[in-house]
């Protein structure tokens, strides 16, 4: 499977080979497919939890210390430990990785959209009620655009250690570009795969925290004016 | 073997095996190694980062180093490191996996340090310094002493990420509790489920220990007066410190 002996004959053993990025350059798109699309609907999924969650320890205090409890023991739990927890059940396919992934991403959403909801100053949440909003609509249209900065720290937190954490999926056989780090420490330490799998991974986190940064903009324009 | 078995019985099965704990490679090696590799990896990160973070905080420089430190080693995968530092000049054995270990455990500690002197009561160090105090006096007898409960959450934090991702240097057959799983991984699901899921009970629930004992030891050097608001809020606001003493 993983044998891939012709490598050897390179004298060298350089960090960085084109050679080797123009011979496998489909086994490397696979993997970095693999890579973001796990991330991109881990951090889906985990938003789709976390924010009924969140909304719900906003509004119902006693039931803050729980979420934020339950979601912080979960954090703490070793990423291998998870993945072992769910493998037996789940099998060694994506769906593993998609758990664990979720699982680890919504204590960083949670606590942050708690934190910005929180933040939402009280003269504005008053003056909300004054002027007949309902729950929800103080919600939709005050609380989360106010905590919109909390929203977005949760999200680029998740994602750019979510991508990171793909990685550990190596463990299940679908660890994205973790694949190709590990293959590579297993062909005889052929560090340019290495080197490869690792810098598309670190690229494709700091791609994706630039983008997230971008859309925190565009959605919050009025912030745009102060530094901050 | 028992295919039938659950998975939690069969994990229940394995760590009733006495053979599985005390075996060379069994859990009580596995533990020692985990203990081993997470002691030198924390002890490696506080000597690096105590006292870089404790300077950076009296200089009052360096802040944006601090956030920088910590965003990049978000992004850089466990396994990544565990791989390529064999390769380097370290060479192969523990010291790779001691070192990259290491580098996980610096932007809490270095967060910490640098944040426990920054909040140092300001009007504190004018005394100090209204009474002659040199800088490294300032820094060793005021704010070394105001900042050991940071210095004691950088810790906790640190080590319980550490000897979490521990489990992670199986990966390079670093040792540790993580072997366990990956040898379970080795066997199929089918026949080592109960070994996966065993070793997933250690690993979390050695994490989890870190977590309480540690959290415990916070608490101890942590002066009455500053307790409850920390926990609270992740930094201290006087108006909570005087609520329930």
């Amino acid at each position: 499977m993983s044998f891939r002996l012709s490598y050897r004959a390179d004298p060298g053993n350089p960090w960085f080979s084109w050679q080797y990025v123009r011979d496998n350059s489909d086994t490397i798109l696979a993997a970095a497919g693999e890579h973001a699309s796990l991330t991109g609907r881990a951090v889906l999924v985990a938003v789709l939890i976390a924010m009924p969650l969140s909304v719900a320890a906003y509004w119902f205090r006693p039931l803050a210390g729980p979420i934020l409890g339950v979601t912080g023991v979960i954090y703490t739990i070793p990423s291998l430990a998870l993945f072992a927890f769910i493998a037996p059940y789940l099998g060694t396919g994506a769906t593993t990785v998609l758990v664990g992934l979720v699982l680890y991403a919504l204590l960083l959403i949670v606590r942050n959209v708690v934190a910005g909801l929180n933040q939402v100053p009280p003269e504005v949440r008053e003056a909300a009620e004054g002027m007949g909003y309902g729950r929800w609509g103080r919600l939709f249209r005050i609380d989360l655009p106010l905590a919109i900065p909390g929203i977005m720290t949760g999200l680029r937190l998740a994602t750019v250690s979510t991508v990171a954490l793909v990685t550990v999926g190596v463990l299940v056989g679908h660890g994205g570009l973790g694949q190709l780090i590990f293959a590579g420490f297993q062909n005889n330490l052929y560090k340019a795969e290495i080197m490869t799998g690792t810098v598309l991974c670190v690229a494709l986190a700091v791609l994706l925290d630039l983008l997230l940064v971008l859309v925190g903009r565009l959605v919050t324009p009025w912030s745009a004016r102060g530094v901050r | 073997m028992s295919a039938a078995a659950s998975p939690v019985q069969q994990a229940v099965m394995w760590l009733n095996d006495p053979l599985n704990w005390t075996n060379p490679g069994g859990i009580l090696d596995r533990l020692g190694e985990h203990l081993e590799i997470s002691a030198a990896a924390v002890a490696l990160g506080c000597l690096v980062a105590w006292p870089l973070g404790l300077w950076l905080g009296h200089t009052g420089r360096g802040g944006g180093l601090v956030v920088l430190v910590s965003n990049a080693t978000l992004a850089i995968p466990t396994l990544a490191l565990l791989t390529i530092l064999p390769l380097t000049f370290l060479g192969f054995g523990r010291t790779p996996v001691v070192v990259a270990l290491a580098v996980f455990a610096v932007p809490p500690l270095l967060a910490n340090a640098y944040t426990g002197v920054r909040q140092a009561d300001l009007e504190a160090l004018d005394a100090a310094r209204g009474m002659g105090l040199s800088g490294g006096q300032v820094l060793r007898r005021v704010e070394l002493p105001l900042a050991v409960p940071y210095l004691a959450a950088g810790f906790r934090t640190a080590a319980v990420q550490v000897i979490a991702t521990t489990a992670l240097a199986s990966f390079v057959n670093g040792g540790g509790l993580g072997e366990i799983i990956r040898t379970g991984f080795g066997l199929s699901i089918a026949a080592g489920g109960g070994q996966i899921l065993a070793g997933g009970v250690l690993v979390a629930g050695l994490a989890l220990l870190a977590e309480v004992v540690l959290g415990g030891v916070e608490r101890l050097v942590t002066p009455r007066p500053l307790r409850r608001d920390r926990q609270r809020a992740g930094r201290p606001r006087p108006a909570d410190a005087t609520g329930r003493a």
